[in-house]
């Protein structure tokens, strides 16, 4: 075992390039695709940034997600990863048995063919926004315009969540997925959202009406606790998520002209354009972490029971031994394979709604407005390393 | 070739109905996987090894004719 000879590192957050991931990540990838990595409270744990590992980990029964067995790599997400401890209902961080009876509640709501079925309203959605754009004119910002509430109105329709109510669950889970939070700040938003979603989960119960979430009160002996804390997981993950992939997708688009030109004018691009974009994009960018349940040898290195591991799906999706060319963007490059909505059993649940979000919504605004451009210099467009999710905080365009 | 599906390790994330919607379909019921042709003709194969192999959850597998 060579183990001891590597020094650990920290996990780094800071970018030379807002679309790549930190460089020494990389750098590290070549050497060691698994090294150790030395871990905030003082853990010694592990690090993965090669394709591979990172995939096999991901698959294997042997790691788990289980929140009182991880360590995080950033300090600052000890609180938020604090907050979800043993909350009935946040199956992401389940292992089996428990995990399944969830995901099975709930995937027969996001198939392939139900998210087709959205596509008309997703549509609708879209244009809605895009006229109310036209409408004010130009500059914009377009986060706040197009890529934040599109997906939040997905998502909040097809739960069953009053739009209307948006500044409130839009800021608990902004404070909830930043760095800078503190534990009270985000214990107070977790609970403030909670309350919120307590109650609306009870309306649910006395006057249920067509969707999600009153079919899963209905149909399911789910507890009120439990749905509280789906709810708030899909409500979360559903639209910060894709919200960041439209934004800073739409920002690497007109960084890349011919790549653009591509997207709008050809609608066979636009399906590869999205996996490439996520690929390329990773706004996942911290984890995800897993546990050691055993002690388990993978390429010559034993992690032992209870150690964490980080899988930089950022670093994976930029492994050369699995993507020639890794740091190009390129639109037509045949699609597939990408760790962005991670792997193994945990898959994001709604992959098919974001993909069929991204496929609608990029192309529909670049065809609205074929001058689309930004309004301030590159180097001044806020980036989001400081929230645990990767993006833009704000994208002026003009057209 | 025949397909092995194990319902009770699918996690229904569609990947195979993305990669191949003639062969593999979701119930309408907890979105686990539906084989519409378990035994694809050989033209297929190609595109049937690379759902396989996109799977999350290692739920299906298949089971090549002996050769000759
Ligand atoms: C582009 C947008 C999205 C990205 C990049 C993304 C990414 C991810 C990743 C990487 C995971 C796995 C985490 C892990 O293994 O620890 C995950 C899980 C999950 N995602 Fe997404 N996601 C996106 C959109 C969505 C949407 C729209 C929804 C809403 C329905 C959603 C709901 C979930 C849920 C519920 C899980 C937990 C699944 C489980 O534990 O079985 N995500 N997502
Ligand atoms: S890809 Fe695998 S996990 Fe997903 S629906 Fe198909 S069989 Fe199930």
């Amino acid at each position: 075992m060579t183990d001891a000879t590597i020094r650990p590192v920290t996990l780094p957050l800071t970018r030379e390039r807002p679309f790549d991931p930190p460089e020494a990540l990389g750098l590290w990838r070549e050497e060691d695709p698994i090294r150790p990595l030395a871990y905030p409270d003082g853990h010694q744990g592990w690090l993965v940034t090669g394709y591979a590992a990172a995939r096999a980990i991901l698959a294997d029964p042997r790691f788990s997600t289980r929140i009182d067995l991880l360590h995080t790599p950033v300090a600052q997400r000890a609180a938020q990863f604090r907050s979800t401890l043993r909350r009935p209902g946040f199956f992401l961080r389940m292992d089996p048995p428990d995990h399944t009876r969830y995901r099975r509640l709930l995937a027969g709501q996001f198939t392939v063919r139900r998210m087709r079925q959205l596509e008309p309203r997703i549509e609708e959605i879209t244009r809605d926004h895009l006229d109310a754009m036209e409408r004010t004119g130009a500059p914009a910002d377009l986060v706040r315009s197009f890529a934040l509430p599109i997906p939040s109105l997905v998502i909040c329709e097809l739960l069953g969540v009053p739009y209307e109510d948006r500044e409130k669950f839009q800021r608990d889970s902004a404070v909830l997925l930043s760095l800078e939070s503190t534990l009270e700040q985000v214990e107070a938003a977790m609970d403030d959202l909670l309350g919120y979603l307590d109650e609306l989960v009870r309306r649910k119960r006395t006057e249920p009406v067509d969707d999600l979430l009153s079919g899963l009160a209905a149909d399911t002996d789910l507890t009120d606790e439990e749905l509280t804390g789906i709810t708030t997981l899909l409500l979360i993950a559903g639209h910060e998520t894709t919200a960041n992939m439209l934004g800073l997708g739409t920002f690497a688009l007109l960084r890349n002209p011919e790549q653009l030109a591509a997207v709008r004018d050809d609608p066979e691009v636009a399906e590869h354009a999205v996996e490439e974009l996520l690929r390329y994009l990773t706004v996942i960018h911290i984890g995800p972490v897993r546990a050691a349940l055993e002690d388990v040898e993978i390429d010559g290195r034993l992690i032992r029971a209870g150690e964490s591991v980080t899988l930089s799906v950022a670093a994976a999706n930029r492994d050369p031994e699995r993507f020639p060319e890794p740091d190009l963007l390129d639109v037509t490059r045949p699609g597939g394979g990408h760790l962005s909505f991670g792997h193994g059993i945990h898959q994001c649940l709604g992959q098919q709604l974001a993909r069929t979000e991204m496929r609608i919504a990029y192309p529909a605004l670049l065809r609205r407005f074929p001058g689309l451009r930004l309004a301030v210099p590159a180097e001044e467009v806020p980036m989001r390393t400081d929230m645990a999710i990767y993006g833009v905080h704000r994208l002026p365009v003009t057209w | 070739m025949r397909i092995v599906a194990d319902t009770g390790r699918c996690i229904g994330a569609g990947m195979c109905v993305l990669a191949l919607g003639e062969v593999f379909d979701q119930s309408e019921d907890d979105g686990t996987v539906v084989l519409l042709d378990p035994e694809p003709p050989a033209s297929k194969a190609a595109e049937v090894r690379r759902a396989v192999q996109l799977c999350p959850s290692g739920a299906l597998s298949l089971v090549e004719p002996p050769p000759g």
